[in-house]
């Protein structure tokens, strides 16, 4: 295989770095070699910051040298997903709108990675504005699943997800909505998590739907995603809505991946009908393993989980629609002049500007939105849909009386392919039925891989929810999964994805 | 339930200030139409004595100490403009003729 700093975990990498048996200039560049070598077909990053990266690579060699205590992971190198503002970095949010935009701030995730000493490789494809399962909808073309290119990596963080899955980059960085960090995650086989609402600052965040959107880590393994979740997570006076409170002890519990005594909880409502046979399988045996480790299984009802995929595209559209009014051509990204029209006025600009500048999903959901909150329809509509947000939230705190975390699987099928679905609108939005729950309720959730499907060999997600604050449940029981998982394997599931390098000469 | 219609989807896309071509209308009616049926099961869920909810967690009104502190240089903020004019953004105009 290639060089093994590229498939090393972070955690691996950190000790080696700390111990000062491999450079950070060195694995940066073993990154982007291998960025150089497969992001031609896999095509993870819209932008790639080679210099950049490296510069900060030699100083925190440098700080080492000379003796300086580091944080844990510094010298690993990150990908960030470009829907996050990186000063002097393009951030285009997968839209043509924000082409060639170069923010003049950071967003606090990356003002927290940079603190962390972690160098920067570049930005991650997304569908536009982060809406989306494929990345289909990015206005740069998709990224592909490393596992087979001519399917989808999964959406919107489908260049964070292959990024990692290709081994261009040990860590990502995600946004969450309505699962684009755990669907990604669960169909190339590898781990993410989207926090409890709060935990990670969204200044600096190019906003979706507010009052779901919620940064998260992406990574290979539950211990790296733990170490990235506490690098990224705790207040920040600079987002109203940030939880003042200490980051839930998640890298601990991921270590001790102890589940003796804990009550997994079964959504009745998320298993069965409508999941793959090869889905439902490994959910099934994952759920085994963990009773093998102690845990005590129950099943629970979540009966209003039913509408949550309609009341989630109200709620999602509706915000998103105020959200993106700022795109209107006047203080930042592109400017067009409608057709035809001598001395255009600012409301002329602006909307033949959003026409140019949106993509059709996009266009979709803000007239979607539009409707919703328009008058006459918004207690039917937008209004209804938060009194079902209000009856999932309830579903959740049943449960968690009867159980600590509960469990499905991330996404009904393993990836499908490209053009499947782009069409048909709604059977894209059905990607989304496992894991928008805990969205619209804020409560954190896990996707980790739990084995191939055996009717098509692609990679299975296993999803695991708990109560809000309560994020090291997540890696506690992720982590024990993991564990019984790679030795009942023999190697981590990655390692018999297809080698891209050949897939690179071939194409 | 209501049917939108190609009228209903331009006006909401003035609203909306996106100017769609006559392809991209005939389009979307059709796509809308479809994910409005889908999304207005939310009326058949059991919502009557419920509160609605609007966001994940309570909301506090978050303030800070009436302090100056760094921001962005006038040169920073206008870095992304489309069009500026003596550090100021540069807009087309604002009033119609009559």
């Amino acid at each position: 295989m290639t060089n093994e700093l590229i498939t090393a975990s972070a955690a691996d990498l950190a000790a080696r770095l700390a111990a000062r048996e491999i450079s950070s200039a060195e694995l940066t560049q073993a990154c982007l070699d291998r960025t150089a070598a497969v992001d031609g077909v896999v095509h993870s990053y819209l932008h790639v910051d080679a210099e950049g990266a490296l510069a900060a690579a030699r100083a925190i060699d440098e700080r080492r040298a000379a003796g300086e205590s580091l944080p844990t992971l510094a010298g690993v190198p990150i990908a960030v997903k470009d829907v996050m503002t990186t000063k002097g970095l393009p951030t285009t949010c997968g839209s043509k709108i924000l082409e060639g935009w170069i923010p003049p701030y950071d967003s606090t995730v990356v003002t927290r990675l940079k603190a962390a000493g972690m160098p920067i490789l570049g930005k991650t494809n997304l569908d536009e504005f982060a809406m989306g399962s494929s990345t289909e909808h990015s206005a740069y073309g998709p990224s592909r699943n490393p596992w087979d290119l001519d399917r989808i990596p999964g959406g919107s963080g489908g260049g964070s997800s292959s990024v990692i899955a290709s081994f261009q980059a040990p860590l990502a960085t995600g946004t969450d909505t309505g699962g684009s960090i755990r669907q990604p995650a669960a169909v190339t086989g590898t781990v993410g998590t989207k926090p409890t609402y709060g935990g990670v600052s969204r200044y600096g965040l190019v906003a979706l739907a507010s009052s779901l959107d919620q940064a998260g880590p992406c990574a290979r393994t539950v211990l790296d995603t733990a170490l990235l979740h506490e690098v990224m997570a705790g207040h920040d006076p600079m987002d109203s809505t940030s939880i003042d409170a200490p980051v839930p002890a998640v890298v601990e519990a991921a270590r001790r991946a102890d589940v003796s005594g804990m009550k997994i909880g079964i959504i009745r409502e998320l298993t069965g009908d409508g999941f793959q046979a090869g889905v439902q399988q490994r959910f099934d045996e994952a759920v085994q393993h963990l009773v093998d480790a102690g845990a005590e299984v129950v099943e629970v009802s979540c009966p209003s989980f039913t509408y949550a995929l309609a009341a989630y595209y109200l709620i999602l559209p509706s915000e998103a629609s105020s959200n993106l009014a700022k795109f209107d051509a006047m203080r930042y990204g592109m400017r067009v002049a409608p057709q035809g029209i001598d001395d255009p006025s600012a409301e002329q600009v602006m909307a033949a500007t959003r026409d140019a500048g949106f993509g059709d999903e996009v266009k979709r959901r803000i007239i979607l939105g539009t409707y919703a909150l328009s008058s006459g329809y918004y207690d039917a509509y937008y209004g209804s849909a938060q009194k079902v947000r209000r009856l999932i939230a309830d579903d959740f705190t049943r449960s968690f009386e009867a159980a600590d975390v509960l469990v499905s699987p991330t996404a009904p099928t393993t990836a499908f392919a490209f053009g499947d679905k782009i069409d048909d609108p709604m059977a894209m939005y059905l990607n989304d039925i496992a894991t928008i729950p805990a969205n619209l309720a804020g409560v954190p959730g896990m996707s980790l891989p739990s084995g191939l499907a055996p009717e098509d060999g692609l990679p299975v997600g296993f999803q695991i929810l708990a109560p809000a604050m309560q994020d090291q449940r997540l890696y506690a029981v992720g982590a024990a999964l993991e564990a019984r998982l790679l030795s009942a394997w023999g190697a981590p599931l990655l390692h018999s994805a297809p080698d891209l390098t050949a897939a690179g000469k071939g194409a | 339930m209501s049917e939108l219609t190609r009228a209903d989807v331009a006006h909401l896309a003035g609203l909306a200030r996106i100017e769609l071509s006559d392809d991209e209308l005939d389009k979307m009616v059709g796509e809308l139409g479809i994910i409005l049926e889908s999304v207005a099961t939310v009326q058949n869920a059991p919502i009557g004595d419920v509160a609605p909810m609007s966001h994940p967690m309570p909301l506090v009104n978050v303030t800070r100490p009436d302090e100056v502190r760094p921001s962005l240089a006038a040169e920073a903020a206008l870095s992304g403009a489309p069009e500026q004019d003596q550090q100021r953004f540069s807009v087309p105009r604002i009033l119609d003729e009559d």
